[in-house]
């Protein structure tokens, strides 16, 4: 390493600190879909875990002069808004019934 | 100016995903991430894919943040019950995903463009909405169209999830 550590190199901005933000960014998503039970919440989570990949594929694409990282985030922002929809049809399916949203609550289907 | 502005950027967007995850009430909730996909738009912008960063404004802080708030409105639902934290898995998430984030960053420096600086205005372009456009109608036209079929498909399943049945 030239100029230290990535981390510790704070004037120029290389494809490492994308990929370190990117990786933070799907760690708090993660710990979000865990420690959370409102599936509302959960749902916003994973939101954050694939915002988290979108941003590593851009700049991965961008630094090595790829368009075609780009067009996959395209197709990703289109998968996870039919996904967003589907999701939130499925919790107010869920609501009707049960009249609860927390994931504990949930457990019908656990042995 | 690069610099500053990814710091600006990228503290905002690790703040208000923390604030996403630690707060309790759905609406708080809901503006954080509003707040987090403009930050990552705006992340957008200084990776020079212009039209993703417009695409992501509007399909994921547009439509998505409105379905959510809808979804909110719709249910009521009330304040997640505060309950004990076990912190052994707080310190378990923490631990497990900070060793990962480490070692995937000690691996990405593995790779000879990792350390590569590209200066504003320095990429290759493509992101632009003329030449996204090329390539989505070209080699990529087939995905194109099963994108359509699916969006049909999650609308229909959407209608018919959401349908009360008639008695």
């Amino acid at each position: 390493m030239s100029e230290g550590s990535p981390v510790m190199n704070f004037g120029e901005i290389t494809l490492s600190h994308y990929l370190a933000l990117s990786s933070l960014l799907f760690l708090i998503g993660l710990a979000g879909v865990i420690l959370r039970r409102s599936l509302l919440i959960i749902m916003m989570s994973l939101e954050l875990l694939l915002n988290a990949a979108n941003l590593a594929l851009v700049a991965v694409g961008r630094f090595q002069g790829l368009p075609d990282p780009q067009v996959a985030v395209f197709f990703v922002i289109t998968v996870a808004a039919a996904e967003v929809s589907l999701g939130l049809a499925i919790l107010v399916a869920i609501f009707r019934i049960r009249k609860t949203t927390a994931a504990d609550q949930l457990a019908s289907l656990r042995f | 100016m690069e610099a500053v502005s990814f710091w600006i950027l990228a503290s905002g967007l690790l703040i208000s995903a923390t604030a996403l995850v630690a707060f309790r009430n759905p609406v708080t909730n809901a503006v954080c991430l509003v707040v987090a996909l403009v930050m990552q738009a705006a992340l957008f912008i200084t990776l020079e894919a212009f039209f993703l960063a417009a695409v992501q404004v509007i399909v994921y802080a547009g439509a998505v943040m409105v379905l959510f708030l809808f979804v909110i409105m719709l249910l009521d639902v009330k304040e997640e019950a505060r309950r004990k934290t076990s912190w052994a898995k707080v310190v378990a998430v923490v631990g497990v995903g900070g060793g990962a984030v480490f070692g995937a960053t000690k691996i990405a420096t593995l790779f000879p463009f990792a350390e590569k600086t590209l200066h504003w205005g320095e990429g290759k372009g493509g992101g632009s909405a003329a030449e996204l456009g090329k390539l989505l109608f070209t080699s990529y036209s087939p995905l194109f169209l099963a994108t359509g079929v699916l969006l049909l498909v999650a609308t229909v399943g959407v209608v018919v999830l959401c349908r009360r049945d008639p008695q």
